[in-house]
């Protein structure tokens, strides 16, 4: 079994007000999760404290990466030991078009292997991008266009895909990359996570709603609620939620405070 | 404890220049009576006005008194400088393989004069101001310091027209379109004064595109610079017009700058602020004509001790008339900038749209920038409105980067950059917008 992310008894608060309390979760190389929960429950939040975003406190608990406690690294050295986060909301950036940028981040990784490392060269980072960009199809003009502005909904999730294909994490958070995605691009972007499934990749799909994981099959489903995970099992779990919505959940777990 | 008494800030040094100075140039430049008396009447408004404080409402927030006038207001002498003393990045053609227009001066000499055979047989003139003067009376004397910048206006306004050591004179005749673009570089090695003049007059009907490069080596004592622009854009004319300041650290520049533009006509014009220590410059568009459209696009970056003083008017003197200022500026370090804009409109005159907006990033917690928007119309079927916002360098975004294995210099660079790309696209030269690229990136990695 591959290296694992180990989300250990983590408290995180945005502007002292705590979200995430007592998390535990842990994903290894070649395993699918399902997260799931109602809106608010923690689970973008859980997914930018991964990759370290500073907007977020963590307060207690252990984020173990490849054996090493990653809380304090920054989410440049996160991404590059492996770590990839899809985001829920992207947000653009003008002028730095969406090739040049891919350059820049696989450089970024040949760099911080070897300091005199010369970069990935033009001709084989084009052919890296058509690859990829044919199996997600998309239309190779976006590689010209700046990231992520004036992107459709649907675009963006395509593009945080792509993303993903060209720079091959080994544990990958897909933040609801099926909002805002007709049937026809879930699919079209399910397969292509598909295709990157193997023994060196561990997902956390992260979801609202059972519809991507009839493409994505996760082989263990956690349900989030009140910044804690209050339920774990297989994919059966997903199916129920699905029929009974989280109402039953509410009732259960919720907290009086 | 010593009794400290409080004494009014003292007043700010003149330069010790005297008529003879005046009578000298204009002898040295062989110049004809007409523009010798001109020079020695603007003289006599410069003795009457007093040097600007911070007593005057343009002036309030601009100091400088650290500017030794002994030192910076040296007459630069003549070297014999050669044309590959300036950057080659600012030697090249603007667009393709040759140049078209091409003028260059060294500390005020010029050191390169060429204009495209294709430039001159569309009757287009293009030459140093000097030059001009003698052979082209006619063009440039009822139009040099008489239309758009005026002795009068200020101290250093009356200097300029006393003064002006060198400049360069664009002349596009009725209903011509400039094939290629002009380009003129304005580059000083030695430290002293400089005094440079841009006059274009596009006619009638006329297309014209013009850059000017300001830059200096870095210089070891104070310079000063007082330049005057103007650009007389005709009835159903179009000017594009691009300026790009990036003098050394030890450089004063004290500036008019005024476009007048005719009825339907259109002005593109886009400033960019990089180099001095201090800049003082006024930046003011006339809409004479009805229909008259004008864009004005600033970008201003300023770090370590600069200063920055930037004044901008729209001033709407016809009917139907639109005017679209944009200026984004940065500062970190200790710098300081400012700017103040203003539209105002005659009375009756209606169906103004008029827009300014100054958008400020704000780079360290030592830098300091003020934006000043203001209104003054006396019509009432107008549209006009300001805006000034400021704001640090977005988290979310550097994050995003950041999430993708870049390091962060790199990603603040990225995001800042971002933040000027619409106005730099507004420069029409990709080498050009490259060049401004890559000191806007110096300036954000530079004092890490
Ligand atoms: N950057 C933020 N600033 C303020 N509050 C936030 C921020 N991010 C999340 N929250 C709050 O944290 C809670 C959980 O939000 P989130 O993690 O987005 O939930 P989910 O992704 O499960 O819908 C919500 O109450 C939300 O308002
Ligand atoms: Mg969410």
């Amino acid at each position: 079994m591959g290296a694992a992310l180990e989300i250990r008894n983590l408290h995180v608060s945005v502007e002292g007000k705590p979200i995430l309390r007592g998390v535990d979760l842990t994903v290894k190389q070649g395993e699918v999760h399902a997260l799931m929960g109602p809106n608010g429950s923690g689970k973008s939040t859980l997914a930018n404290v991964l990759l370290g975003n500073p907007a977020y406190e963590v307060t207690g608990g252990e984020i173990i990466f490849k054996g090493e406690n990653i809380l304090e690294q920054e989410p440049d050295v996160r991404s590059r030991a492996g770590l990839f986060l899809a985001f829920q909301y992207p947000v653009s950036i003008p002028g730095v078009t969406l090739a040049n940028f891919l350059r820049l981040a696989i450089n970024a990784r040949l760099k911080a292997e070897d300091p005199e490392s010369k970069g990935i060269s033009i001709g084989d980072f084009r052919k890296l991008m058509r690859a990829k960009m044919d199996m997600l199809q998309m239309d190779h003009s976006f590689a010209g266009r700046y990231l992520n502005e004036g992107f459709s909904g649907g675009e963006k999730k395509r593009a945080e895909i792509l993303q993903m294909a060209v720079l091959q994490p080994s544990v990958a958070i897909l933040d609801e990359t099926d909002s805002g995605l007709d049937i026809d691009a879930l699919r079209i972007v399910s397969e292509g996570v598909n295709k990157l499934r193997g023994p060196g990749l561990g997902v956390l799909v992260i979801t609202h709603y059972q519809r991507i994981l009839n493409y994505i099959r996760p082989e263990f489903v956690h349900v989030m609620y009140n910044g804690r995970i209050v339920e774990s099992g297989g994919p059966d779990l997903a199916l129920r939620l699905e029929e009974t919505g989280y109402d039953w959940v509410r009732e259960r777990f919720e907290v009086v405070e | 404890m010593v009794a400290v008494t409080r004494r009014r800030p003292t007043a700010p040094d003149a330069p010790s220049y005297s008529r003879a100075d005046i009578e000298a140039l204009s002898e040295k430049l062989k110049e004809p009576t007409w523009l010798r008396d001109s020079r020695l009447a603007a003289w006599e408004l410069y003795e009457e006005l007093p040097m600007p404080d911070r007593a005057l409402e343009e002036w309030r927030r601009t100091d400088y008194r650290s500017l030794r006038w002994d030192e910076a207001g040296r007459m630069s002498a003549s070297l014999d400088s050669r044309l590959t003393a300036i950057p080659a990045a600012n030697r090249e053609p603007l667009a393709g393989e040759e140049q078209g227009g091409f003028l260059a001066f060294i500390n005020g000499e010029v050191v390169h004069s060429e204009a495209a055979d294709s430039l001159s047989r569309q009757g287009i003139v293009f030459t140093d101001l000097s030059t001009a003067c003698r052979l082209h009376e006619d063009l440039v004397r009822p139009n040099l310091m008489t239309r758009a910048v005026k002795p009068g206006e200020g101290k250093f306004a009356a200097l300029h027209a006393a003064l002006w050591t060198h400049g360069a004179f664009v002349y596009v005749p009725r209903g011509t379109a400039a094939e290629l673009p002009i380009h003129i570089v304005m580059y000083n090695d030695q430290p002293g004064a400089t005094l440079g003049h841009v006059l274009v007059i596009v006619e009638d009907g006329a297309q014209a595109t013009v850059l000017v490069d300001y830059l200096s080596a870095q210089a070891q004592s104070q310079s000063v610079y007082v330049g005057a622009t103007e650009l007389l854009v005709g009835s159903g004319a179009n000017l594009r017009y691009v300026s790009l300041q990036d003098w050394d650290r030890q450089m004063f520049e004290f500036s008019y700058q005024r476009a007048r533009v005719g009825r339907d006509a259109a002005l593109d014009w886009v400033i960019g602020t990089m180099g001095s220590r201090f800049v003082k410059s006024f930046i003011e568009v006339e809409l004479d004509g009805t229909g008259a459209n004008v864009q004005v696009s600033g970008m201003f970056f300023a770090d370590k001790g600069q200063f920055f003083d930037l004044d901008t008017q729209q001033n709407h003197n016809a009917p139907l008339t639109t005017s679209n200022l944009l200026f984004k500026g940065a500062a970190k370090d200790t710098a300081r900038s400012l700017w103040q804009g203003m539209i105002k409109s005659l009375p009756d005159m209606q169906k103004i749209d008029g827009f300014q907006a100054c958008r400020n990033l704000v780079l360290s917690d030592e830098a300091r920038m003020d934006a000043i928007p203001g209104l003054e119309i006396e019509a009432d079927d107008v549209r006009c409105t300001h805006a000034a916002t400021f704001g640090t360098l977005e988290e979310q975004p550097v994050f995003y980067l950041m999430s993708r294995g870049i390091p962060r210099d790199q990603a603040e660079l990225m995001v800042a950059e971002g933040f000027f790309e619409e106005l730099l696209e507004r420069i029409p030269f990709e080498r050009v917008q490259a060049r401004l690229r890559a000191s806007l990136e110096a300036k954000i990695i530079g004092s890490r």
